[in-house]
């Protein structure tokens, strides 16, 4: 199932009503004025189901943004952004997170669920309103910590686990989801090495096994070579470039995207590109 | 290979502990039937017991009318209506702080945080102090004026914290409810400030919280009000479930956020509304009786919210009980019986969470 965005603007500054009201005085999203007021301005993007996307760029490019577009937490303002054949904004917050799970940087619950709690409620998209889950779900719970390596931590307190076995666990929880799409927002931000190159195996390992479309905003450039096959380049709330990883990922590409000067080699043992930055422009 | 292998061992020995982990519907059903027990077991105990000893046969005797038999009178003006009362009460604040708790992602968040009790009580107070006699039917004017103070209240917070068709801003919520609570009481203190003393000890009364309604009219007054929030409550505790990670988590799992957090919102203030309009701000109930229900039963709404409805209910009816015999023939003001369990109670969450 291809997700893809068509000409997208989204502005945080404005409700929808006022949106309409600049949006007549000035035109649509050429609204010259207020430019500076989109977060995201005219943007189009094209995830091909079973790809594993990239999406790069500076500190409020609007990574972030695009990500809660695509997910459909936030409505766009202009363009629109399609599941397949269908139009998101039509669909309700229950058919969207049948198709699509999000990862997000980090999760607080208010309450101290437990690991297994927490898995579960991956399948609240799945449920009626007032089913409760039967053993099908516990089933695919189960499976969901096992592909994730949590199994053990089941019935502990969310809470009380580290960082890297918090992040496993929500990928578990989006997993129990069943998505075809899951979108990540820096999954790996606040990780040690370790538990990155966890998460980036289990990603891949994820999106190979299980054919899962995935797009992953990141700011680690040598994870997004190491498990990307597309990447897509945002700054400035407009997609710079985007395509395969070999491709895009240049020198000269992070130098406009992050002002940086970068040696962007090959490199043998690791099997992917990677980027060693050397000072700033 | 061994390495997989022993993966694999771990994962079933993982999953063994995994099945050790009770189905949510046995819970569930254990937990309504084992707090459903203990709140009608004490619901009917509780006006057995008072200052006047008064004996179960003697009340349910035909053969005595009425009007001779003091034994009934007791049972079922004095002290029925309010055991009845208490339990509605203790339901209605216990469900409604659950919801309140979760909606605020806030676990020291209350029924009266978001200002809807100061709202009740400055309405009370108003036509306490200005001796206002309107009465609509069989209702006095100081529940119809608590039940416009909190509907006020409740408008005005949820104005200030909700942006136009995008979901309510929790932290705008409790500012704006906080803000609005010393408001309102600032304005209770003035009011009394200027009222005559036997006024004032009336609206004192009323802040220190009364379950001695009386009669069962106020109880048949508020029970509609408290139905329809808990219906509303039925359709609630898996999307407060997803609400406490936060709302972006919570659409991603496919929850309708702006329904649901209105939803929750409305309904959690009607219930306080009548409870608040039957008996007075009686405080800690909301916050005490889901934080005890969460240390039996666990976080997980769909069981949080109705054991806590009915531990609510057992709770303020033993709190009464309390407040009517501890000191017999005197009576403390429930309110303060459920302050002074409360209060400390409320503290030593706070420390244990620090």
């Amino acid at each position: 199932m291809t997700l893809s965005a068509t000409q997208l603007s989204y502005s945080y500054r404005q409700g929808p009503a006022k949106a309409g009201r600049y949006a007549r005085k000035t035109g649509p999203a050429e609204a010259g004025h207020y430019a500076g007021d989109f977060a995201l301005r005219d943007i189009s993007v094209s995830v091909a189901p079973g790809s594993l996307t990239g999406l790069l760029g500076p500190n409020g490019c609007g990574k972030t943004t695009l990500l809660k577009l695509l997910s459909g937490v936030l409505k766009p303002e202009l363009g629109s952004v399609r599941l397949g054949e269908r139009e998101m904004r039509l669909l309700s917050a229950r058919a969207v997170a049948q198709q699509i799970a999000v990862v997000p940087q980090e999760t607080h619950p208010a309450f101290d669920f437990t690991v297994m709690e927490m898995v579960l409620m991956g399948r609240h998209p799945h449920l009626g309103a007032f089913q409760l889950e039967g053993p099908s779900d516990l089933a695919i719970a189960r499976e969901s910590l096992i592909a994730t390596g949590t199994a053990h931590l089941a019935g502990r307190a969310y809470m009380t686990l580290s960082g890297g076995e918090k992040q496993r666990v929500v990928i578990a929880s989006a997993l129990a989801q069943k998505p075809k799409v899951l979108l990540l927002d820096e999954p790996t931000a606040s990780l040690d090495l370790g538990y990155q190159l966890e998460i980036a195996a289990l990603l891949k390992q994820l999106n190979r096994e299980r054919g899962v479309t995935m797009v992953l905003a990141t700011h680690d450039l040598n994870l997004a070579a190491s498990v990307c096959d597309t990447l897509v380049l945002v700054r400035e709330g407009r997609v710079l470039m985007q395509g395969p990883t070999n491709d895009v990922l240049t020198s000269a590409t992070v130098q406009q995207l992050y002002g940086v000067i970068a040696d962007v080699t090959f490199h043998e043992r690791a099997g992917h590109m990677t980027v060693i930055p050397v000072r700033r422009q | 290979m061994s390495d997989a292998i022993s993966d694999a061992m771990r994962d079933t020995v993982a999953l063994d502990n995994v099945a050790a982990v009770r189905p949510i519907r046995a819970r569930l059903v254990a937990t309504v039937a084992g707090f459903g027990a203990v709140t009608v077991a004490v619901c009917l105990l509780a006006p057995l017991v008072g200052s006047t000893q008064i004996s179960l046969t003697r009340v349910f005797d035909r053969s005595i009318p009425f009007a001779n038999n003091v034994d009934a009178q007791i049972f079922f003006i004095a002290r029925l209506p309010r055991v009845l009362s208490g339990a509605l009460v203790g339901a209605a604040l216990a469900a409604a702080g659950v919801v309140f708790q979760a909606l605020l992602r806030n676990p020291l968040a209350t029924p009266f945080t978001l200002g809807v009790s100061a709202g009740a009580s400055l309405g009370a107070m108003l036509v306490i102090i200005l001796g206002v006699n309107i009465a609509a039917g069989s209702l006095p004017a100081v529940p119809l004026a608590s039940l416009a103070g909190a509907s006020i209240a409740t408008a005005i917070v949820y104005w200030l914290a909700t942006p136009y068709r995008r979901a309510m801003s929790t932290s705008v919520l409790l500012l704006a409810g906080v803000t609005l609570n010393s408001f309102f009481s600032a304005l209770i203190m003035f009011v009394q400030y200027i009222a005559d003393f036997s006024q004032a000890y009336r609206a004192a009364r009323y802040l220190m919280g009364d379950l001695d309604i009386g009669s069962f009219d106020p109880l048949v007054a508020a029970l509609p009000l408290v139905t329809v929030a808990f219906v509303a409550f039925a359709t609630l505790p898996s999307a407060l479930n997803m609400l406490s990670l936060g709302p972006d988590a919570a659409a991603t799992r496919g929850v309708d956020v702006v329904r649901a957090q209105r939803l929750a919102f409305f309904s959690a203030s009607l219930a306080t509304s009548a409870a608040v309009s039957l008996a007075g701000p009686i405080g800690f109930v909301g916050i005490v009786v889901p934080h005890l229900v969460r240390l039996m039963v666990g976080v997980d709404h769909r069981i949080v919210l109705p054991a806590s409805t009915l531990f609510g209910a057992a709770f303020l009816v033993v709190c009464d009980l309390a407040a009517r015999t501890l000191l017999a023939p005197i009576e403390i003001p429930v309110g303060v019986v459920t302050a002074i369990i409360g209060g400390p109670f409320f503290l030593w969450l706070l420390v244990r969470r620090s």
